[in-house]
């Protein structure tokens, strides 16, 4: 059990920075919009946090600031899906390309500095937990600020007014609009703090995790993401438990290969994406109807009122 | 108070919009006093959805105004609309599927309390179902309902809204004859309480039965508006239509020829994994047309798409004039002169993104002269439209546009023009006069009639007894993917006799009549 504390307690830090950008995609896609720009959001997220943090000094500034360029692009992304009608798909590869070639562009300057960024604050008490504690509860702050943000996402969604509007507004905004909400609203609205959740993932990375930032350094983790909201069927709490799995993964070969192997590291590096690619498919072969799985039913479809479908 | 009954709950006045070249409505007056059913009546295409999504706010006017109890109005949204007292059940309802009732029934309500108070919904939608004959299970999920629970699920949106207005559009014509009793009631306990409702229909005989006033539009103007006591069918038909409509089916005596199509023991599965068709055989000759009655959700769709190659089919066997064709592909229904005509007119029958000529398309470029080798020859598809459009009546801006732009019945006839303009040999044809109005159910029935005597043979699947009983050579009724019975002589069955096989209750003298067949 004991040589499990370790690989789980890293299983939960290498999983939160996509477990935010999933979180975000969520609320995103629960509200009728893809977002595929999430891999160039968390780069950009990443980016800003870093030089936010150095400029300033503290990583709480940087984290925030990350958020806000999480939330202006993604703005970008709405105007150009719900204002304008344009394809979401293309659109959202766009904030792909652009957030990786900015940050690469602007961040040339930063490559190997360092920051001082958020460090490991264990909780009173629960930390003392055997097993549980040092597993769940010794880690940084943004670790239990996405265990509580799940927590909310899972009662939001399924108990407040505005969850069930975010229901709706996804599986038939026409609906919607026959109830006198402005769906144009409520899609700028979740896209916009969808944007900023994976951005904020992101920065997770730079200021938190690595405390460095590094050209490319989400490596995808923002597509497997996307590919996450659809394994945990839109629901928040799967979602963490598929960011845990994949982060899990991601620590098992790390420590494999610094336990020193014969198998390549190339190989075990593959070793998360592989695993997506699995599970996607597994999800695709016994997926029945939609309306079971979870799929929001006008997930990427513009909405036009005075159009007729 | 006196002043309050004479002065109307709403008012239009001059009500004017265009859609591109499309003039929907042109200085529309219209207005509803509270406590009376006031019908909107006039042909597809005519302007009566229009109308009803401008006074929902959906829509804005070009021109004209809207006075709601003396104020003028202004409507930029639905939300506007349902504040002053107007709520509308469209004709495809805005319910959110995965949804349960209540959840819908709150959605967007103004002044909702942040969590959910779902005991309190549950109390008061129990109320209301009580007082206006409306219930459903709170709980269950909307598409877990028959369309007619869903229906009484919008009209409890809006009384749970508070709405003084209630506008239905065509809500009768998704329910079986026993729903649309119900929802009569539903509807005279609303006006006995104060409420103004603004009810649409192609049924003549619905709308004399309920209406207290009703206003004809033809092609976007009123025509007139008239007491409902003193109208009758053919002076409504005549007025709405511009014409003359003969509502007695004409029918030639034929003697039906070699059999077209033959169903041995055939088993289905729906959209769930659930059987759908249990060991149904039938089989249809040259020159007949053969009937299926039942309720809605009994197979019926189920059936036609086994029949039409769309189906898997588990056990049994389907032969088109001797050949097996069962496990073929659609395409070889097709090519084997296999016209259908589905009720789902959106899903299966057109592509609402897609133009006319595209649409025609879609079913012929596989055949001379629409496909020259690899390619299609738009010319002809393009000519063959035209000529579609023309003799079916389609009014459409042009050839070019998306179909989702036509009103219902304009989709209707272009998809009943492209299945039944070539020479089927077997036309599958699921509720073909759905939502049609009475000059073009006319000419619906005629078609299918011509077609009979040019020696098709046709699979009438209805909803509508009456439709059924006056088109069909012989009559089956279905119930849980079986035939219960199956009628030589539809015309003089008894109601009584279809009404307990449709509930299922099984004649069996006439299945061994089958048999001996
Ligand atoms: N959103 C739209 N865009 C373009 N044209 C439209 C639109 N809505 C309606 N029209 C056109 O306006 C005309 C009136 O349509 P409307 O839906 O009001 O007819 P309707 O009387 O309700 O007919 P039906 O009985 O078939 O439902 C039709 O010619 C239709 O093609
Ligand atoms: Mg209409």
């Amino acid at each position: 059990m004991e040589i499990l504390v370790p690989i789980l307690s890293a299983a939960i830090r290498s999983g939160t920075p996509i477990l935010y950008a999933t979180l975000g995609e969520i609320l995103t896609e629960k509200a009728g919009v893809l977002n595929l720009g999430l891999e160039g959001l968390m780069l950009l997220g990443a980016f800003s946090g870093f030089t936010v943090t150095m400029v300033t000094g503290n990583p709480w500034v940087g984290l925030a600031a990350a958020f806000c360029v999480g939330m202006a692009v993604s703005a970008l992304h709405a105007f150009l899906c719900v204002t304008m009608g344009a394809n979401q798909v293309v659109s959202g590869l766009a904030i792909t390309m652009f957030g990786t070639g900015m940050s690469a562009l602007l961040g040339k300057a930063y490559v190997g500095e360092t920051i001082r960024g958020l460090g490991i604050l264990p909780v009173p008490l629960l930390a003392k937990i055997p097993l549980l504690g040092p597993v769940l509860f010794n880690h940084d702050p943004l670790v239990y600020l996405s265990y509580v943000l799940v927590g909310l996402a899972c009662w939001f969604i399924s108990s407040t007014r505005w969850g069930l509007t975010l229901r709706a507004v996804g599986e038939n905004p026409r609906a919607v609009d026959a109830a006198g909400l402005s769906v144009v609203r409520l899609r700028y609205a979740y896209t916009m703090v969808g944007g900023g959740l994976a951005a904020l993932g992101g920065a997770y990375l730079s200021v938190v995790y690595t405390q460095m930032w590094v050209e490319m350094m989400t490596a995808g983790r923002g597509w497997i993401a996307v590919a996450l909201v659809i394994f945990g069927i839109w629901n928040p709490l799967r979602a963490a438990l598929g960011s845990y799995l994949f982060g899990g993964v991601g620590a098992l070969q790390l420590r494999i290969q610094a336990a020193g192997t014969t198998i390549p590291a190339p190989l075990l590096l593959m070793l998360p994406y592989i695993l997506t690619i699995v599970v996607l498919v597994g999800i695709s072969v016994r997926k029945g109807k939609g309306i079971l799985l979870g799929a929001p039913a006008a997930l990427g479809q513009p909405f036009h009122r005075e159009e007729r479908d | 108070m006196e002043s309050e009954r004479q002065r109307p709950l709403v008012q239009m006045l001059g009500i004017t919009k265009s859609f591109a070249s499309v003039r929907a409505n042109r200085g529309i007056d219209f207005d509803v006093f509270a406590g009376e059913v006031h019908t909107l009546l006039g042909e597809n295409g005519a302007g009566k959805s229009t109308l009803m999504n401008i006074l929902n706010g959906l829509y804005q006017p070009d021109a004209g105004s809207i006075r709601v109890k003396g104020r003028e109005c202004r409507f930029s949204s639905p939300r506007e609309a349902i504040a002053a007292g107007i709520g509308m059940v469209h004709q495809h309802f805005m319910l959110v599927p995965v949804l349960t009732v209540w959840e819908n029934l709150v959605m967007g309500l103004p002044g909702l309390k942040a969590v959910l108070p779902k005991r309190d919904v549950i109390r008061k939608i129990g109320e209301l179902s009580d007082r206006y004959g409306l219930d459903v299970e709170p709980e269950a999920q909307v598409w877990q309902l028959s369309v007619g629970e869903q229906q009484r699920v919008e009209i409890l949106k809006m009384l749970y809204r508070n709405a003084e207005v209630l506008v239905l559009d065509e809500p009768t014509s998704v329910l079986t004859p026993q729903e649309v009793r119900r929802l009569f009631d539903t509807i005279r306990q609303m006006t006995a309480e104060g409420h103004g409702v603004v009810f649409i229909s192609h049924k003549l005989d619905e709308v004399m039965e309920i209406s207290d006033r009703i206003t004809i539009l033809r092609s976007g103007e009123v025509v007139e508006t008239l007491p409902g006591r003193m109208a009758t069918r053919e002076m409504l038909a005549e007025k709405m239509v511009g014409r003359k409509i003969v509502f007695a089916v004409d029918k030639a005596v034929l003697n039906p020829g070699d059999t077209v199509l033959e169903a041995e023991g055939i088993c289905a599965l729906n959209d769930r994994g659930l059987p759908a068709i249990r060991n149904l055989s039938l089989s249809i000759r040259e020159g007949e047309i053969l009937g299926i009655a039942g309720i809605a959700g009994n197979g019926q769709k189920e059936l036609c798409e086994a029949l039409t190659g769309l189906r898997p089919i588990h056990f049994g066997r389907v032969l088109l004039r001797g050949k097996d064709m069962t496990g073929r592909k659609p395409m070889d229904f097709l090519q084997a002169g296999v016209s259908y005509i589905p009720a789902d007119r959106k899903g299966t029958g057109l592509v609402g993104a897609m133009n006319l000529r595209e649409n025609f398309a879609l079913k012929n470029f596989w055949r001379k002269p629409y496909a020259r080798g690899p390619f299609l020859s738009w010319e002809s598809i393009a000519g063959e439209t035209g000529r579609i459009v023309e003799r079916f009546g389609v009014s459409a801006p042009g050839l070019g546009i998306p179909v989702r732009n036509l009103s219902g019945g304009n989709q209707q006839r272009l998809m009943l023009g492209r299945e039944l303009s070539g020479t089927p040999d077997l036309i599958v044809a699921m509720q073909p006069t759905w939502g049609l109005d009475v000059g073009a159910t006319e000419f619906v029935r005629d078609q299918l009639l011509r077609q009979r005597e040019r020696g098709a043979a046709v699979l009438l699947v209805s909803e509508d007894l009456e439709e059924v009983l006056a088109l069909s050579d012989r009559l089956a009724v279905i119930h849980k993917g079986e035939i219960m019975g199956m009628v030589e002589d539809p015309r003089s069955a008894s109601e009584e006799e279809l009404g307990l096989m449709m509930a299922g209750i099984r004649r069996e003298p006439a299945i061994e009549g089958e048999k001996a067949r």
